[in-house]
């Protein structure tokens, strides 16, 4: 049988008082040579399952570095991260990888699509990586590409398609693993402002239907769309308040 | 991921750079083409000398008078006297002296013209016993070999080769036809069946003889009973070795020598005559050998630098499939099965080069060459071989790029 691909509302789990990101004093210290720098400071932060959270900062001020984390593209010096309520801090590549690969999609500002390979063949990629079969990856890469409104663009390489839609592809790639959290690291960072309310409208969708969004950027016209602003400078969280707007 | 996906993204790469892969592995492809033609010359050499040797009769010892030393220096010889003589082989044929041996004939053979009426033909006459048609293994076509009576009257009999008969009378069934040698006439009393010919040596073109009627009236020479070759043929082939020690120990003693070491004679065996003549194509292989060799080396470096590059551009490609969950050894496989692609390219198009070159070669070369299967299936497996060894160091360091600073690359 073929999952279904986020047409319906995502139901709670039951008892979901568990976070689905739960980060406690947490320190990222990076070493070069003999000189230390300290990403991040001692950072708590939880989120729970269908929150809509922007992680807003200037550069430097270590949003990158949460973002590497949450993604599992790196780990802490020093405190714990709990994703889904699994410890990820100890954890070798192999499994990160498969952490990444089934509860983490990734939305990059530089799209990050294969340039060699069409619209659906690069939205199975996570698949691959996940051992569905052949023709459910094809059915549940379709399916997401209807999602975002690429029905039509199936077989178009990137290089066939405007910057708003490759990034539609992305978030496609992004949805179609069913992950526990879509990551996006300044998603319009490269878009011009139709694509950037044409992505952003499309993380409102996602999230009326119950997706947990984190979102890093360093605008805060991008921020505001985010149910949660998160500030961060120097490694630190800052304020950590609910969008009002 | 799986082998089938791994393969298609491979292939999909090594095929958008199509050129870059066709010159990555003409190394390998030059490499290939000549371990084929190596071993293919080899063999071919092998089969030709072989044939040509194996076509003298079964178990055969070939008797030469003198003797070849270490250093390539033949004692005794024709100039002085032929040191063996047709009762040397009557001694041989004794079943008493030796009983490993099961037949002997002896040769005196010269190159002579044969007329028939205005046409003339010039072949090897060889005059021999009635025990040569067995010893070397031949039959009979026409009419019948040359008998004990004829050779004990020296009559002016004559078998001929299928080919001879067939130059001189333009037909085979010559039966109680003549023909002249030096003046004097010949009855044909049979033809020989056609045994084929070897690259250097027609079987079917040669004239038999009795051997007194070569003796006393065809050739000449110092010694009328001295014979060219005593073909010793043995019992079977497990006989050979105790044919070979009856042969040297019995002429030893009918030529007084008290040690087998001043022999006045060569025993040889087809084994011997086969590995002697191959012997020399053993430089020539070591050579070509050497030169595939180190073909294969520089395909080697060629693919493992090609697979640098490769990784170095797609570092950002691979920082994005390790996002997705690639694990490094997947990253690890999918540059190793890139790299086994170009090997296994580089062995086909060897391969084909190869074969190419070993059918239309021969012909302006005059010698055969043996495209071997195995050796073939082998190359290409050592093509592969190649291109998995070089890509592991690539593929490593693919394998073992950090997903974030890959995914930083411009």
């Amino acid at each position: 049988m073929v999952e279904p691909v986020i047409q319906s509302r995502v139901e709670p789990t039951s008892g979901s008082t568990e976070p689905v990101i739960a980060l406690a004093a947490a320190r990222k210290v990076y070493r070069s040579g003999s000189l230390e720098f300290e990403a991040l400071r001692g950072i708590d932060l939880e989120i729970v399952e269908g929150e809509y959270v922007a992680i807003m900062g200037p550069s430097g001020s270590g949003k990158s570095t949460i973002m590497n984390i949450l993604g599992c593209l790196d780990t802490l010096s020093s405190g714990t991260y709990r994703l889904g309520g699994d410890d990820v801090n100890d954890l070798d590549e192999i499994d990160l990888a498969q952490i990444r690969n089934q509860r983490i999609g990734f939305v990059f500002q530089q799209f990050n699509l294969l340039p060699s390979l069409s619209a659906w063949r690069n939205v199975e990629l996570p698949m691959i990586y996940g051992k569905v079969h052949r023709d459910e990856r094809k059915l549940r890469a379709q399916r997401a590409l209807e999602r975002v409104g690429l029905g039509d663009r199936l077989a178009n390489r990137p290089g066939e398609l405007s910057g708003g839609q490759q990034q539609r592809v992305a978030v496609a790639r992004a949805l179609v693993g069913e992950p526990t959290m879509i990551l996006a690291d300044e998603p319009t960072g490269n878009l011009d402002s139709v694509s950037t309310r044409d992505v952003l409208g499309l993380f409102d969708e996602l999230h009326e239907l119950g997706r947990t969004i984190v979102l890093i950027t360093h605008e805060i016209e991008v921020a505001e769309r985010a149910r949660r602003i998160v500030r961060v400078r120097d490694g630190e969280i800052v304020t950590d308040e609910v969008n009002a707007a | 991921m799986s082998w089938m996906e791994t393969f298609r993204t491979s292939w999909s790469a090594v095929h958008s750079h199509a050129l870059r892969s066709l010159l990555t592995v003409l190394g390998i492809l030059i490499g290939i083409a000549a371990v084929i033609l190596t071993v293919g010359l080899g063999l071919g050499t092998q089969k030709d000398v072989s044939s040509q040797i194996s076509s003298l009769g079964s178990n055969l010892l070939i008797v030469t008078p003198g003797s070849t030393t270490d250093t390539s220096g033949v004692r005794g010889g024709f100039g002085t006297s032929s040191t063996l003589t047709i009762s040397d082989a009557a001694a041989l044929a004794s079943t008493v002296n030796s009983p490993d041996i099961a037949g002997v004939a002896a040769e005196k053979s010269t190159s002579l013209s044969l007329v028939n009426g205005d046409t003339n033909w010039t072949t090897t006459v060889t005059g021999t016993t009635p025990s040569w048609l067995d010893v070397r293994s031949r039959t009979i076509a026409y009419g019948s070999f040359i008998t004990d009576a004829e050779n004990a009257a020296s009559a002016s009999d004559i078998v001929l080769g299928s080919e001879t008969a067939d130059e001189l009378f333009g037909t085979q069934n010559v039966v109680n036809r003549t023909v002249t040698i030096s003046d004097r006439t010949f009855t044909v009393v049979g033809v020989l069946s056609s045994a084929g010919s070897s690259s250097s040596d027609n079987l079917d073109d040669i004239a038999i003889v009795p051997f007194s009627t070569a003796a006393t009236r065809l050739i000449g020479g110092t010694s009328s009973n001295s014979v060219s070759t005593i073909y010793v043929q043995a019992a079977s082939a497990g006989q050979l070795s105790g044919a070979y020690q009856e042969t040297q120990t019995l002429l030893a003693n009918l030529h007084s020598l008290s040690d087998v070491a001043d022999a006045d004679f060569t025993i040889a065996s087809q084994d011997a005559l086969v590995g002697t003549a191959t012997a020399i194509y053993q430089t020539l292989t070591v050579l070509l050998t050497g030169v595939a060799a180190l073909s294969l080396l520089v395909g080697g470096i060629g693919v493992m630098n090609i697979m640098l590059v490769s990784v170095s551009e797609r570092t950002r490609e691979i920082g994005l499939r390790k996002a997705l969950g690639a694990p490094p050894w997947a990253i690890r496989r999918q540059f190793l099965i890139e790299a086994a692609i170009l090997g296994l390219s580089g062995g086909l198009l060897g391969a084909v080069l190869g074969i190419i070159a070993a059918l239309t070669l021969p012909a302006a070369l005059g010698s055969s060459i043996v495209v071997s299967v195995p050796a073939v299936v082998l190359s290409i497996g050592v093509a592969v071989a190649i291109g998995i060894v070089f890509g592991v160091y690539p593929a490593t360091r693919a394998a073992r790029l950090a997903p974030i600073d890959a995914l930083r690359s411009e």
